[in-house]
């Protein structure tokens, strides 16, 4: 037989619209997943691509800035703005009470909100509807619509140019976005069996054991989530830190701002392209704890998220 | 001795007063209190006084005219921030809830995608963008940026003519409205994706909690992936649309010009009182707004529950 009368008999035999309709299938999977990748791959290079910038930057030396051949990857790197950027942000001190200010505050709010949210999830009370639309309230109404009545608050109280005012917002359930957390442990909460509760109970545990010994363990995903949005926002927040006058010394965004002008003071450097280099180490050296700490958290994170029912 | 009687109720009622009440008495203390004294800074001239503390002194509407008729910039922000949330926050709204979809599917390294997509969320923050403007604006020489993006764009950007992609388009008589839309939404792209780092996160979430048989039930009775999207997906993630909507627009407007005017008026300009009017009058706007699209959208939406 020849090969076009063998190909003729294919053609016709029932085998050869089942290959074709396969055929067509996966290459419509293949050109699906390939657009798909490709529409990853260039929104993730949008969202990189300041970022590599930035890094690879960090790392200029002085001839590297000067020459226009150099693009991304310097021809001698460096580790002099890093050393700059250190000792101008007095980095160890600095990130110490950052991460003070930044863990105590999340603390504190995964402490409150989760108690609030355990009360308005698990209880009845007189006013709760109206307790409850007062955290929506909380959600919805911009934070900078109070400011003022708040620094006057603590001008009067003399809290000023410290961290305090931060800390006692936060203890009090009114810190940075707390509604919203209330809200997410909220949902959680409702969304828990109760026969937990009951099988405590009946087993003799009181309420506020049954809360810190139960309740709380069973609501980590809520907790991570919560944990992972206060850190990442306490951390990058300025708005507060502006309104209280949190000193710059206490906080790596703060000292990031004059960085620029202490590194042209200090360090007597005057030529503004290669202080930018040391701004860009600062920027390196700003983010990367709170990015390891995303990357550890990131996970369960994700996980949490998902079971937390934030959108339920 | 007759031990009091509590029946089982009150006592639930009352723990459950013990569980709000630091919650409770932060928000009396901090917040009705603040909000209080907003409306009276706002109708008020301060003072504030060297030894701590203010004077108060009633001048009625005086701070609400002036904004809107004797303030140079006032109305001007307003509209401008009001229009740019207007236009940004569907945008952001389809584009997580597309990035989301994107993301959701099986995939090699998919931790490592979700990862870069949070991204932003780590660095939005005002410090480091306000940093690295101040840099480039020192770089260009005191110019403004802007100008300098301009000049950097005019000399880098030959590859690509716009204007002719712009002229084609039309000519296939696209409505002139939609295709500035079109045009502005391509050229905000990097600031779209800045901006919805916490909504894509949600989103995925949410297409998480749709059950899978829905999709089976979909596929067996024969239905596109068009079809499935618009009649199962869509449906399903609409209430968390209205949240993420919600989440976007408070998002949008606590980083508007608005608030840097009413910062730089309070703690610059030492004007206390139309700063407080200021944000009076945003945020009564801002809850308008929110009001309107909240009951628009939910009109539409279904419930699964």
């Amino acid at each position: 037989m020849k090969i076009t009368e063998k190909w003729q008999a294919f053609r016709n035999s029932p085998r050869y619209e089942d290959r074709k309709g396969a055929l067509i299938k996966t290459s419509k999977g293949v050109l699906m997943s390939v657009f798909r990748i490709i529409l990853i791959i260039g929104i993730a290079y949008v969202i990189l691509s300041p970022v590599i910038g930035i890094v690879s930057q960090s790392f200029f030396s002085d001839s590297d800035s000067a020459n226009p051949m150099v693009f991304t990857i310097p021809m001698k790197p460096t580790l002099e703005r890093y050393q700059g950027a250190w000792q101008e942000l007095k980095y160890p001190t600095t990130l110490a009470w950052t991460l003070l200010y930044t863990v105590l505050n999340t603390v504190f709010q995964v402490l409150i909100c989760s108690m609030a949210g355990y009360g308005f999830a698990r209880f009845d009370f007189p006013l709760k509807k109206l307790m409850f639309a007062c955290v929506v309230m909380m959600i919805v109404i911009p934070q900078h619509t109070i400011m003022l009545p708040q620094y006057m608050t603590f001008r009067s109280m003399e809290l000023m140019r410290s961290q305090m005012p931060m800390y006692i917002l936060s203890i009090c359930g009114v810190g940075l976005r707390s509604g919203l957390y209330i809200y997410i442990f909220n949902q959680f909460f409702r969304g828990l069996p109760k026969e937990i509760e009951e099988a405590a109970f009946v087993d003799g545990a009181g309420t506020w054991y049954t809360y810190f010994r139960i309740m709380l363990v069973n609501a980590m995903p809520a907790v991570i989530t919560v944990t992972v949005f206060s850190l990442v926002w306490q951390y990058n927040d300025m708005f507060y830190a502006k309104l209280f006058q949190i000193p710059n010394a206490q906080l790596l965004a703060r000292q990031l701002s004059t960085l620029q002008s202490n590194v042209g003071a200090n360090l007597k450097i005057l030529n503004v392209s290669i202080q930018k280099l040391y701004v860009n180490a600062g920027v390196v050296l700003t983010i990367l704890p709170i990015l390891l700490i995303y990357l550890l958290l990131q996970k369960r994170f994700v996980e949490g998220v998902e079971r937390s029912g934030i959108v339920g | 001795m007759k031990k009091l009687h509590v029946s089982m109720r009150t006592k639930r009622a009352f723990n459950g007063w013990m569980f709000i009440l630091p919650w409770f008495i932060g928000f009396m203390l901090f917040y009705v209190r603040s909000l209080y004294q907003t409306v009276q800074f706002s109708l008020s001239e301060l003072a504030v006084l060297p030894a701590g503390g203010y004077e108060l002194d009633f001048v009625g509407l005086k701070n609400y005219i002036t904004a809107f008729t004797g303030h140079g910039t006032f109305k001007q922000t307003l509209t401008t921030s009001l229009m740019n949330m207007v236009i940004d926050v569907p945008l952001i709204i389809f584009f997580s809830l597309f990035v989301a979809m994107l993301l959701n599917r099986k995939m090699k390294c998919r931790g490592l995608v979700r990862a870069i997509f949070f991204l932003p969320v780590l660095l939005n923050s005002e410090a480091i963008s306000g940093t690295l403007s101040y840099a480039a604006q020192m770089m260009a020489g005191g110019l403004s940026s802007t100008s300098a993006e301009m000049a950097e764009a005019a000399s880098s950007g030959s590859a690509v003519n716009m204007a002719y992609f712009i002229a084609l388009f039309g000519e296939i008589a696209l409505p002139t409205a939609v295709l500035d839309y079109i045009v502005g939404a391509v050229g905000r792209i990097s600031d779209i994706i800045q901006a919805s780092g916490v909504q894509i996160v949600l989103f995925i979430a949410a297409l998480q909690s749709i059950t899978p048989s829905m999709y089976e039930v979909a596929k067996i009775e024969g239905a596109t992936g068009y079809e499935t999207f618009w009649k199962v997906t869509f449906p399903m993630v609409m209430p968390h649309i209205i949240t993420n909507t919600i989440y976007t627009i408070v998002d949008a407007f606590s980083q508007s010009e608005v608030v840097n005017l009413a910062y730089t008026t309070a703690f610059t300009e030492s004007n206390y009182g139309l700063s407080s009017s200021f944000s009076v009058i945003s945020t009564v706007i801002t809850c308008t707004l929110l009001g309107v699209v909240v009951y628009l959208m939910s009109k539409k939406t279904f419930y699964y529950n």
